[in-house]
């Protein structure tokens, strides 16, 4: 590891889980009664009587702050409420928005923003009850960061980590949408079709698929940063299972698969901010995929890989037309330059 | 049906078809290993993008050659592109260049010792870049044939402003593969030649080496269908003893080639003997500027004097890399001691782990060649 940090260490793979392990894990954590920060899931679940009190956190920075389909501040929000999502917790009971401004920043753009995340609070049905302004100084900060930090309350917390061999891994719907959208925004790469960030407070669709699986519904993830690909090593690795992926079956829009030929990045490691993964018993499987295809956020969910016993922790992935390992990312998926 | 499958080129069921097909021809081939060579990154990041050779029969070894152009370029090819722009003349070069080790500097490295360098994506960036300074301007140019092509047509574009020169690292494949195939221990039974390369060049180009070196050639194109089906049109030919040249890519390439393109290629270029990197010495292996163009060749306008950059210490896992033998089918990434330990896509010790189209980094990108046929 370097002296310094660098940029890789805060993209959601491999470098990024390294520096989370040896810094934070070592330097914080305790055990807890509930999930912890050792366990490194999407947020905490603290026993509190007989339920669990769910908390997360997260900043946000994301260039250009407004694209297709959403905003930097729609992102906090959803980021938020899907990771409270993700460990069980659907009804979220509140959440907090610390702000820090660039001076030089414009207010008709805060507003906007505030207009965004308001939008998609009253989506998730969730309040902000508390927050804080910081203001630097201009080249101290690039624009503007958020951090929203979000409770609520759950019966049976989900972890990442309950698969097994023979258990169901359903995605809610198409991937890599909003890092693709992102990344031909910053690249200035002006393609045909509607490519549009799928960035939505998913806590409604998941309670859908909650309500059909029950406790056969076993892990959860939501794909950010390091894409599916990173979800399923995380969630693999966890369980020590392998995960056989079909790449055939991969909801992928066609405006994404034209993004990822032409710049050689694969929709696997992209970033997505309104969708699930989901591991349930088989049993459960056909259950959970009808009620999250009856809902409107996921009607193009699909069950797209199966856990097995074999190469626990790795990710296989069938093209259709052979199996290969699918090597986990280091850093940022960077476009081809030649 | 997803559109995936819905792509003529992307049809499992065919593939599966092509499969047992080939599964077929190897056992009546029998031998083990049967090793065929394809000399195209392209190719191999399809091979391993799809998994293809967790499909293929386990005595059929469908290795890389020669095929990518940063990888094949020469140690002190890299430190003529350093040690011009360590004097002060800006070095216009393709990204993948930046970081290919020198004898003992890379031009990323120049650049942190304050040398001129910069990024292009086409040697037609590089003249505009020329026009609007008045530094010397050299366009650091790699690649095969196909890049070639457009080194020249910016070249007869005219107008080429008096700061501007050429570095030229172009090489031409064709004599490599016969190197390649006749090395002494070469298993090399037939060549799938690069796509691209032979819709400029033309299947036709291919004869004379099939003939002379009794090694059937299968132009190939580069989804996964046309690759099953020219490793199975490959493997017929091998079975039957017919040393004969096929394209199994006619939608792109013809007998004669892009005949416009190969005036313009070899109106400005000329083969000479080169050396590539890690391989050997290959008579009219690569591309020079013609003399017509000399007042345009960077190596005749400049005092280019790598021996200064002898005095830096060359890289110390150098010695170990055995990326030359990779290329030349003798081993694969696996084999090489430093490959993804001392050796990784953020810290590349050989060039075949810098570039894309390089096989180190493609293996480590796609997870090499495991045992998965049996695996789900």
């Amino acid at each position: 590891m370097g002296e310094t940090i660098v940029r890789k260490e805060g993209a959601g793979g491999k470098a990024m889980r390294r520096l989370i392990e040896s810094v934070f894990v070592e330097g914080l954590a305790k055990p807890v009664d509930g999930i912890g920060l050792a366990a490194l899931d999407d947020g905490a679940a603290l026993r509190v009587g007989d339920r669990h009190l769910v908390v997360t956190t997260d900043s946000h920075v994301v260039k250009p702050i407004f694209f297709a389909g959403g905003d930097i501040g729609r992102l906090s929000i959803s980021g938020t409420v899907n990771d409270l999502a993700m460990m069980g917790c659907t009804e979220p009971l509140a959440l907090t928005c610390a702000v820090i401004l660039e001076e030089g920043f414009k207010r008709s753009d805060l507003e906007r923003i505030l207009r965004s995340m308001r939008e998609a609070a009253d989506e998730a049905g969730v309040t902000v009850v508390t927050g804080d302004t910081k203001v630097m100084g201009r080249g101290e900060l690039d624009g503007i960061a958020l951090n929203t930090t979000g409770v609520g309350f759950v019966q049976r917390p989900v972890p990442d980590n309950g698969l097994r061999p023979g258990d169901r891994i359903i995605i809610t719907g198409t991937v890599g949408d909003h890092g693709f959208t992102i990344l031909t925004a910053r690249h200035g790469l002006a393609l045909e079709g509607d490519l549009r960030s799928d960035v939505a407070p998913i806590n409604g669709l998941v309670a859908a698929a909650l309500a059909a699986g029950g406790e056969d519904v076993v892990a959860m993830k939501d794909p950010t940063r390091g894409g599916l690909s990173s979800a399923l090593h995380e969630m693999g690795g966890k369980s020590r299972v392998g995960i056989l992926l079909r790449e055939p079956d991969l909801p992928v829009r066609a405006e994404v698969r034209a993004a990822s030929e032409l710049l050689g990045i694969d929709p696997l490691v992209a970033a997505n901010e309104g969708k699930a993964v989901i591991g349930v018993r088989p049993q459960a499987a056909d259950r959970v995929l009808a009620a999250l295809r009856a809902h409107p956020l996921g009607r193009e969910a699909a069950i797209v890989a199966t856990c097995i016993e074999e190469r626990p922790g790795n990710v296989i992935l069938d093209t259709g037309f052979g199996k290969r390992l699918l090597a986990e990312i280091e850093g940022d998926p960077m476009p081809r330059i030649c | 049906m997803n559109d995936l499958q819905q792509l003529r080129f992307r049809d499992p069921a065919r593939a599966e078809a092509l499969g047992e097909a080939i599964h077929e021809v190897c056992s009546e081939i029998g031998r083990d290993p049967i090793t065929l060579m394809h000399v195209c990154g392209s190719h191999e990041q399809a091979i391993a993008r799809f998994g293809l050779r967790t499909g293929l029969p386990k005595n059929l070894d469908v290795i890389m050659g020669p095929g990518c152009p940063v990888c094949i370029t020469d140690l002190p090819e890299v430190d003529e592109g350093v040690a011009l722009a360590l004097q002060g003349v800006k070095v216009c070069t393709y990204g993948d260049m930046l970081r290919v080790p020198g004898t003992s500097l890379s031009l990323n490295d120049a650049m942190a010792r304050g040398g001129n360098v910069a990024v292009v994506y086409s040697p037609s960036q590089a003249i505009e870049i020329a026009r609007k300074t008045e530094e010397q301007v050299v366009f650091f140019a790699t690649g095969f044939e196909t890049t070639a092509v457009t080194t020249a047509a910016a070249l007869l574009a005219g107008d080429v402003p008096e700061n501007f020169s050429i570095l030229s690292a172009h090489k031409y494949i064709p004599p490599a593969m016969e190197i390649v195939a006749t090395m002494p221990g070469s298993r090399i039974e037939g060549f799938l030649a690069a796509g691209h390369a032979a819709a400029i060049t033309g299947s036709g180009l291919f004869e004379p080496l099939a003939r002379k070196h009794r090694m059937p050639i299968v132009v190939a194109g580069f989804e996964p269908l046309d690759i099953l089906a020219a490793v199975l049109e490959l493997l017929v030919l091998v079975r039957d003893g017919r040393n004969e040249v096929a394209n199994l890519y006619p939608r792109c390439v013809s007998a004669q080639g892009n005949l416009p393109a190969q005036k313009i290629l070899w109106q400005v270029f000329e083969l000479e003997q080169g050396w590539w990197r890690g391989i050997a010495d290959i008579p009219d292996g690569n591309l020079r500027l013609r003399d017509t163009y000399a007042h345009l060749d960077a190596r005749k306008r400049f005092d280019i004097d790598i021996k200064k950059l002898w005095s830096h210490a060359p890289h110390e896992l150098a010695a170990q890399c055995v990326c030359g033998d990779i290329m030349a089918g003798k081993c694969q990434p696996t084999d090489c001691g430093l490959y993804g330990t001392k050796c990784t896509p953020d810290a590349p010790v050989g060039a075949c782990m810098v570039s894309s189209e390089g096989a180190c980094r493609i293996w480590q990108q796609y997870g090499g060649r495991p045992d998965l046929s049996e695996v789900g």
